[in-house]
């Protein structure tokens, strides 16, 4: 019934039956996890353990353990939170951007990437909550309560209160949307255990998928129900990172005072993000032998992702420049001119070169279809975000209007400590859901079997 | 589980077109299909069983337009009248910078409204048993049950329906 161009290459390969897609996805829900699982997710819960005491040591002396100082008083926590919210970006992408563009190839990467969503927006939050100090008194502080100061309320000018707002609605939603995704695959667990004679497992599972039963009608709703949250999660996905911006573009520091803010945010957290997807598909792949779902081909759409917002980004950094120069105002030409031959230039020139010129590579076939330079291309644009982050907020703010308080910040070892934390949490939870979850969408890649797959042409 | 004395006639497909074309076929003989269990969403599948549109769009705009009017009302309540400040000299009421939390609470409280509302109308929980009229219809079987008690052919009358439009087996399950 529906019409498959011949140009198109086969979005599974390995000539897979309906049958197959149960059996290859199930299996490492169902079996125990093999050594090298066990021996990612030890390290994993080691990086967790030594974050969690640096970040316990964080609540118990206060935010004076960090590195910061009167001047920067914004460095790794805000960094870190940019860095991670626009990682969890490409999730909200592939789930609900692609499919509202009825793109097929998403069908095998949208779990996985959405958990990343939901594991990197948790990551990201620490940091904000970290940074309020006394974190139970934080509530009052973010969120419109009734309180003992009169009721003062919460400041809805403020573009951080607005953040609150996006970031949890942005994580709530994501949740619901991969969670609505879940449940028909956690009813395939659920008959596959019951046909095993699993009880305790095909109880769970029940649970899990809320007593699923594929009835055309449930499948219906269901539809209806995943259209309109890919329909409210596009603006939703494009509003949080720009309200993100908003924390710098709506202050007048130099170096942050800048309208392209919002799209250049957004289109550098899809960058990322496709990035950081690329990171865990490519292992995800390997380890659970998933190369007939995870094809060269979605590599390399993936890869063209990477070069078009790559290339947005670069383009953004140019244009700031530009602005900077052409706005002839003295504090913001000396913002850009300080981070490209300051105290920071290794920062701003490793930021250019990761984000600009190496996506670029991708241009190359070659590159672009290769699981290595892949890879390790997808690692070197992280870094390049990382950096894009540090250099934005810490050289705009180190050498402010006053020569006298110039400074650099200096980041001890709680700052690289509640860095860790976030990415043993990350992974912990990552390897925890790729054993316990179905990694890619049974229900909706067996949708497409007989229509893009190998065998039968 | 305690017998229902419900008879079903459960007629089992391989693929979703020969399914889709059966639904209809079947539906012409004058058959009345009880449902029909699919692995995955066979598209078309709700229109040949003549079931209307869902209605849960109406809801999700309704949930939306609580949110909208909640965040609208909280904010120019609390910073308009409950306890006006003056903020970087700004009207105490200004919608502009209203607008992104109003926008958040609006896409907030129409996803979850729907999908609580898909929830209750599906009757879907975590302490339900649904009836498996056969256990392959999250693998890769297409399922349509038939209630014998709804229709006035008989069951052998069926049965040969079924078979005709392309069903692989034909089985009889009770509740």
């Amino acid at each position: 019934m529906q019409a498959t161009s011949s140009v198109r290459e086969s979005l599974i390969t390995g000539g897979k039956t309906v049958r197959d897609v149960s059996e290859d996805i199930s299996r490492h829900v169902e079996n125990k996890p093999n050594r090298l699982w066990w021996i990612a997710f030890a390290i994993s819960l080691v990086l967790f353990g030594f974050g969690f005491y640096c970040l316990a040591a964080l609540l118990w002396e206060g935010v004076g353990v960090w590195g910061l100082n009167k001047t920067v008083g914004w460095a790794w926590d805000i960094t870190n939170f940019v860095w991670w919210v626009g990682i969890g970006h490409a999730g909200t992408l592939i789930s609900a951007i692609l499919l509202l563009f009825r793109q097929k190839w998403r069908m095998s990467i949208n779990r996985a990437a959405e958990a990343m969503t939901i594991f990197a927006v948790i990551c990201a939050a620490t940091f904000p909550l970290a940074h309020m100090g006394r974190l139970w008194l934080g509530f009052y502080w973010a969120l419109p309560l009734p309180n003992t100061w009169g009721s003062l309320w919460a400041n809805f000018n403020s573009p951080l209160l607005w953040d609150v707002f996006a970031i949890s609605t942005y994580f709530t939603v994501s949740l619901v949307f991969w969670y609505i995704g879940l449940i028909p695959d956690f009813a395939v667990i659920r008959d596959r255990a019951t046909r095993m004679g699993n009880k305790t497992r095909a109880i769970i599972y029940n649970a899990l998928s809320f007593g699923w039963d594929g009835a055309a009608k449930t499948w219906m709703r269901y539809e209806s129900v995943a259209l309109i949250l890919a329909g409210l999660s596009t603006p939703l996905v494009l509003s949080v990172h720009t309200i993100v911006s908003f924390d710098f573009a709506t202050s007048v520091v130099p170096g942050w005072h800048t309208t392209i803010f919002p799209p250049y945010f957004v289109a550098g957290a899809i960058f990322s993000g496709f990035a950081m997807v690329l990171t865990l598909l490519i292992v995800t792949r390997k380890v659970f032998k998933l190369e007939d779902y995870i094809t060269i081909y979605h590599i390399e759409l993936m890869n063209i992702v990477i070069i078009i917002t790559g290339s947005i980004v670069g383009i953004a950094y140019i244009t700031e420049f530009f602005v900077a120069w052409y706005g002839m105002v003295p504090a913001e030409f000396y913002a850009f001119y300080n981070r490209a031959t300051g105290p920071y230039w290794w920062a701003y020139w490793s930021m250019m070169t990761c984000n600009v010129i190496s996506p670029q590579l991708f241009w190359f076939k070659k590159i672009r279809t290769n699981i290595v330079a892949t890879f390790v291309l997808s690692i070197i644009v992280n870094i390049g975000m990382w950096f894009e982050r540090f250099v934005i907020i810490v050289t705009s703010i180190h050498r402010d209007y006053l020569p006298s308080s110039w400074s650099m910040f200096y980041p001890t070892m709680y700052d690289l400590g509640e860095y860790i934390f976030t990415f043993g949490l990350f992974f912990t939870a990552f390897f925890l859901f790729a054993k316990f979850f179905p990694v890619i969408n049974m229900a909706e890649v067996k949708s497409i079997v007989k229509s893009s797959s190998e065998k039968k042409h | 589980m305690s017998s229902t004395g419900e008879k079903f006639l459960v007629g089992i497909f391989d693929d979703e077109d020969v399914l889709l074309h059966g639904v209809e076929g079947i539906r012409e003989k004058g058959v009345r299909i009880h449902e029909v269990y699919t692995p995955f969403p066979v598209h078309g599948l709700d229109e040949v069983l003549g079931y209307k549109r869902s209605r849960l769009p109406i809801a999700a705009f309704l949930f939306g337009l609580t949110g909208t009017s909640l965040a609208l009302i909280m904010q120019i309540w609390m910073l308009g009248f409950d306890w006006p400040m003056i903020i970087g000299g700004k009207n105490f009421v200004s919608l502009p910078p209203f607008i992104p939390v109003t926008f958040e609470l609006t896409v907030l409280l129409a996803a979850l409204g729907m999908v609580a509302t898909f929830f209750i109308v599906s009757d879907m929980k975590p302490y339900k048993t649904p009836r498996s009229f056969d256990i392959r219809s999250t693998d890769d079987k297409h399922v349509m049950a038939i209630d014998l008690a709804a229709n006035k052919l008989s069951k052998e009358e069926i049965g040969q329906i079924l078979k005709a439009h392309g069903a692989s087996e034909v089985n009889e399950k009770n509740f």
